[in-house]
């Protein structure tokens, strides 16, 4: 009752200064902290650097990513990566807008059950397949290969893609095309001029979030290969020991680590607002 | 495949009666065609990947099977099991397990609901805001464990420094319980803001008007909260609960990369793949692939279960 109106506004506005600044500082302090690293000399990591910006750890610019970015390994592992994830993420995103489709617009006996099988894989403890897929690869020749890990990376990711594309189509206005029909549209182009372009975003953020599965998947990454033929890079940043496998050279790891985040941070900035209604509309309309 | 294709024979002839509903049944009998030729290469591929593996680690778990010596390969019923289910590891992993969902999924709730509240409530700088809490989403779960590893280092990581009752020498993963904490934190850190987004979604759905109403009839901040606010968040709050405790129960990345399952912080799923990838027992593997999946069948029972209770109970207040 002390605060007048004035008062009470600047004080809840203070307050919500605080929320930003906390959400903020927690969001980026892990973030500004490996970047930071990535900048230090190996040798004052090594050598025992508490502090937090790289000046107290001797800096030593961009020698780390130089380093990062003329190791073969490394380079193999981006590629693994970026093959497997967009490959996966293409045909994932393709076989479900069909049944997200059908989900969406078509009544038919079986919905609940492509359901409720969608949603028991979403749950699904993924180690608990390794071992089968482990003795299955091996035997049909798919072991360390790009195949045998894009095919699970589309099992897995099929049941986000389904969830999140028909919450999307279950808003779209189908009968708009239909009334395109009615004023002269043939049934191709009522399909392609009105439904496409509504449907995109919507296939769009699937794929997006798909893609963010398949770069952060570790453990088929780990166990389904072997060598640098397919290990994508979650797994090889794991293996990676540097000269002295007694003292792993957090520095270089750092800025490897940034290198590989880069692209994932970049498709969040670009599509904060599309990931944001896929993530809550997959999981609360649903 | 045999659903995708099976055509509907048996209700047929009841329905030929009717000439006009017929016509329909014909219509939504072609519908029910197209639509499962859509949803079969999903279904197949679900299923070939996932419930046929599965079947096949059911049969494995049954065998003494060694892929060092897979000739030796014989069977031997449920004594897998029994192996698994009476060793003290197993049952150690199995609490890690437990105790790293529990911790986890309460401190993002609370934390989540925080950052969920602060979001709602924003005025400005709502686009730097909701572009940064996906940052952590983004970041390689490998990454964000390397990211703590090092922050919590004795050697060359900030937090010791940073910490007043703690001496710049503790070494965090000399021992079990501060290596549990590191490896909680970093599992905190990188999944609360997708609680928290989840928890907005609840939040947007709830009228301002009932809110309003309370604030009419004298209810405190608190009663607001508690009254009316979480109530009605109850089907949020359960579907980020499910989602995140599950996911939690499957921890293996953060604990691979900080502490490789040293000091006694392995968790279930580092155990089974332990056994298969490292040690290449696919008898005992499969067995404990068995168990994981019923011991996250039982997580999402309960999870369900604790959800209806508490919702019977709240409507027995009001």
């Amino acid at each position: 009752m002390a605060l007048t109106g004035k008062n009470k506004e600047r004080a809840q506005r203070a307050g919500m200064g605080l929320g930003v600044a906390l959400v903020l500082g927690w969001c980026l302090l892990p973030v500004v902290w490996i970047v930071s690293l990535s900048f230090k000399s190996q040798a004052a990591v090594t050598n025992g650097s508490p502090g937090f910006l790289p000046a107290d750890g001797g800096g030593a610019g961009f020698d780390n990513y130089r380093q990062v970015l003329q190791d073969g390994d490394f380079l193999l592992a981006i590629r693994n990566s970026a093959v497997v994830s967009l490959s996966a993420t293409i045909l994932s995103v393709a076989i479900a807008t069909l049944a997200a489709y059908a989900i969406a617009r078509l009544e038919f006996k079986g919905k609940k059950f492509v359901l409720t099988t969608a949603l028991v894989i979403a749950m699904f403890p993924v180690v608990s397949l390794v071992g089968p897929l482990f003795d299955m690869w091996r035997t049909v020749g798919l072991y360390d290969t790009w195949y045998g890990l894009i095919i699970p990376y589309i099992s897995f990711t099929l049941p986000l893609a389904i969830w999140t594309l028909s919450a999307f189509f279950r808003e779209i206005p189908w009968e708009m095309e239909q009334a395109a029909q009615v004023d002269g549209a043939t049934a191709w182009q009522a399909f392609r001029k009105v439904i496409v372009p509504l449907a995109a975003p919507g296939v769009f953020t699937a794929a997006i979030l798909t893609f963010f599965f398949a770069w952060n998947d570790f453990v088929f990454g780990i166990s389904l290969t072997s060598t640098e033929n397919a290990r994508p890079i979650p797994a090889a940043l794991s293996f990676f020991v540097g000269a002295d496998p007694f003292n792993r050279p957090a520095s270089l790891l750092a800025a490897g680590a940034v290198v590989a985040t880069v692209p994932i941070v970049v498709l969040v900035l670009f599509f904060q607002r599309k990931i944001v209604a896929g993530l809550t509309a997959g999981a609360v309309k649903g | 495949m045999s659903t995708a294709t099976k055509p509907p024979t048996a209700p047929k002839p009841a329905k030929k009666a009717r000439p006009p509903k017929a016509v329909e049944s014909q219509r939504s009998r072609a519908e029910t065609n197209l639509a499962r030729k859509l949803v079969a290469p999903a279904i197949v591929l679900m299923l070939l990947v996932t419930a046929f593996p599965m079947l096949r680690a059911l049969y494995l778990s049954l065998f003494s099977y060694s892929l060092t010596a897979p000739d030796d390969r014989e069977f031997v019923g449920l004594s897998n099991y029994v192996t698994a289910l009476s060793d003290k590891l197993f049952w150690q992993d199995t609490g890690n397990t437990v105790l790293i969902m529990l911790v986890t999924v309460f401190f993002e709730l609370v934390i989540g609901f925080a950052f969920a509240l602060v979001m709602h409530r924003l005025i400005f700088a709502r686009g730097v805001v909701r572009t940064s809490i996906l940052i952590p989403y983004g970041v390689i779960t490998v990454v964000s464990g390397f990211a703590w590893q090092f922050a919590f280092s004795n050697n060359n990581g900030f937090v010791n420094g940073w910490l007043p009752f703690i001496g710049d020498d503790f070494n965090w993963f000399a021992q079990y319980d501060s290596s549990m904490i590191a490896i909680m934190a970093s599992e905190i850190w990188k999944t609360t803001p997708f609680m928290s987004l989840l928890l907005l979604a609840g939040l947007a759905q709830i009228s301002e008007d009932m809110i309003e109403a309370a604030k009419v009839d004298g209810a405190t901040w608190f009663q607001r909260l508690f009254k009316v606010i979480l109530p009605n968040m109850r089907g949020a709050i359960m579907v980020a609960v499910l989602f995140r405790a599950l996911d939690a129960y499957r921890i293996f990345d953060n604990i691979f990369v900080m502490t490789a399952g040293a000091n006694g912080t392995e968790s279930i799923s580092f155990l089974t793949y332990r056994q298969v990838v490292e040690q290449f027992q696919l008898g005992i593997g499969s067995a404990l692939s068995v168990l994981l999946f019923l011991s996250v069948l039982v997580v999402a029972f309960v999870i369900v279960k604790v959800f209806r209770v508490n919702l019977a109970d709240a409507r027995q207040e009001s």
